[in-house]
């Protein structure tokens, strides 16, 4: 066990549309990472809490992703479910910028 | 006002019991369901993962307890008496409400031709069991009727291995579901993985080993599964004395022809504002109308005015149509990197759009066009074609006009 967080490269920031989502796959997991209206970087888990449908493919306003398939909404900042069928938060984690290329950690 | 009772457990029924709650509702709700199940969600009983049907319970029990909802299950009403406000149970006894919703659904249409009960329904979780159990590598399956669930289901048989044969009277699958540009690309691919399709065709016996046309010609079918459409669920309503026609008839605000009584979901034809009444069998109006009808329930005085929405996935397509499309529409296309998606104007007011692509891909671009046609534009067809504008950007200019 180790408090270092170990950053993981993920893509660069334009390679995700502003107000947008791609998916991430790292280590047999599958992740989503958000670029934000303020171009501020995000990351959640990839599949919404209700059924396993990746989020990436959903619909991005401001800070919110909506399953393409159900219509549960997420706050993809906090994780939070917003709208229904989803009710079990996501799991985020730490994303940043560094020179115009975006690092999760997902320790 | 303190005791509401909705019968049926699918998605509509159980929605409206928690959007009681959602909405503020402190009195009694019960919930009376057939099935001797947990309410369950439909829409995965065609996906089987391992070859097995998975069973998705829309709620654990739990939650039902939390929200003080009296769950009733494997238990049918019988007889609904508006006058003494009462439902008697098959359990014995009655219940008795101030408002009560009809959440009944529909049930498959049933063939008629000699043979017919050899064909399996597809529509609860005991017939997907029944048909995945049987259903094996190597057999012949042959599904009447050309429709969405005929043809997921056949999507979903053929990648086990099973040979298939859709049996459809009219001339083309997919026709009074799907815009017929996207019908055309799903038939084509069902035939690429070796369905095989018997169109135009009428039903003269089903034997235990074949389909018999009316032309005299065999479809061979180890199981043989009856995919021919459903009609609503009006028989309670009927006896009630509430009016029903292709469903219980209901006005805008879900209320059905007794100011005590509203319906909704599979079994509910919901009064149009151009006149006459329509129904809808999908996941998210079952959902949208439980919502509406429960809020109304506890005082609201909402129209229900959704923009219909429904997805398919076949093998590894997805079609996602939002709005009622009409071959009479100005038909406007986009193509896009991951598919195709069509516009359709009435009067150049943007009314409807559909999308196929390769799984989820085109939903995000269905959801803008679906806010889009909230929006009521009458956007000019050349940007509506052109792959370049983005969809977001023009419903922004559309809210901020």
């Amino acid at each position: 066990m180790s408090n270092v967080i170990t950053w993981v490269p993920a893509c660069k920031l334009d390679d995700i549309e502003q107000e947008g989502a791609i998916r991430f796959d790292h280590g047999g997991r599958t992740y989503a990472i958000y670029r934000g209206p303020d171009d501020s970087v995000y990351c959640t888990a990839g599949l919404c809490t209700h059924e396993a449908i990746h989020l990436a493919d959903g619909l991005v306003m401001d800070y919110e992703v909506e399953c393409p398939k159900h219509s549960g909404a997420f706050d993809y900042r906090t994780g939070e479910a917003i709208r229904l069928p989803a009710c079990e938060n996501l799991k985020t984690y730490p994303a940043e910028i560094v020179d115009g290329e975006v690092r999760v950690a997902l320790g | 006002m303190d005791r509401i009772v909705i019968i049926g457990a699918g998605e509509s029924g159980t929605r409206a019991a928690f959007a009681l709650r959602e909405s503020g509702f402190t009195g009694s709700v019960t919930l009376v369901g057939t099935e001797p199940h947990l309410p369950y969600e439909r829409p995965p009983l065609s996906k089987p993962v391992n070859g097995a049907v998975q069973m998705k319970p829309i709620c654990g029990a739990e939650a039902l307890k939390a929200a003080g909802i009296d769950y009733l299950q494997g238990v049918s009403a019988l007889n609904v008496d508006p006058h003494a406000r009462s439902v008697a149970l098959s359990a014995g006894g009655t219940l008795t409400y101030d408002k009560l919703l009809l959440s009944t659904g529909a049930r498959p249409r049933r063939l008629t031709c000699p043979g017919s009960e050899r064909a399996l329904d597809f529509r609860t979780l005991g017939d997907a069991e029944t048909i995945f159990s049987r259903a094996a590598a190597g057999q012949n399956v042959a599904i009447i009727g050309g429709g969405l669930i005929g043809m997921e289901l056949a999507a979903v048989l053929r990648g086990k291995g099973i040979d298939v044969g859709i049996i459809e009277m009219a001339p083309k699958p997919l026709g009074r579901a799907v815009p017929a540009r996207f019908a055309a690309r799903f038939h084509a691919r069902h035939q690429a993985e070796g369905v095989g399709f018997h169109l135009g065709q009428g039903i003269a016996e089903i034997t235990d080993d074949a389909v018999v046309l009316a032309d005299g010609g065999k479809v061979p079918a180890d199981i043989v599964v009856a995919a021919i459409g459903v009609q609503p669920d009006t028989a309670l309503a009927e006896a009630a004395g509430i009016a029903v026609g292709n469903g219980i008839l209901t006005d805008g605000h879900l209320r059905t022809s007794d100011p005590n009584i509203y319906a909704s979901g599979d079994c509910a034809a919901v009064a149009q504002p151009g006149g006459g009444h329509v129904r809808f069998e999908s996941w998210r109006n079952a959902r949208a109308q439980a919502e509406a009808a429960a809020r109304n329930m506890a005082g609201g005085k909402e129209i229900f005015a959704a923009i219909p929405w429904f997805w398919t996935d076949q093998y590894d397509l997805g079609l996602q149509v939002a709005g009622l499309p009409h071959p009479d529409h100005q038909s406007v296309i986009r193509q896009l990197e991951g598919g195709e998606l069509e516009f359709y104007l009435d009067g150049g007011c943007l009314v409807a759009a559909a999308g196929l692509g390769v799984g989820n891909g085109l939903a995000k671009e269905i959801k803008l066009a679906e806010m889009l046609i909230a929006a009521g534009i009458s956007p000019d067809p050349a940007v509506l074609a052109d792959p370049g504008v983005n969809l977001k950007s023009l419903l922004k200019s559309a809210r901020a006009a």
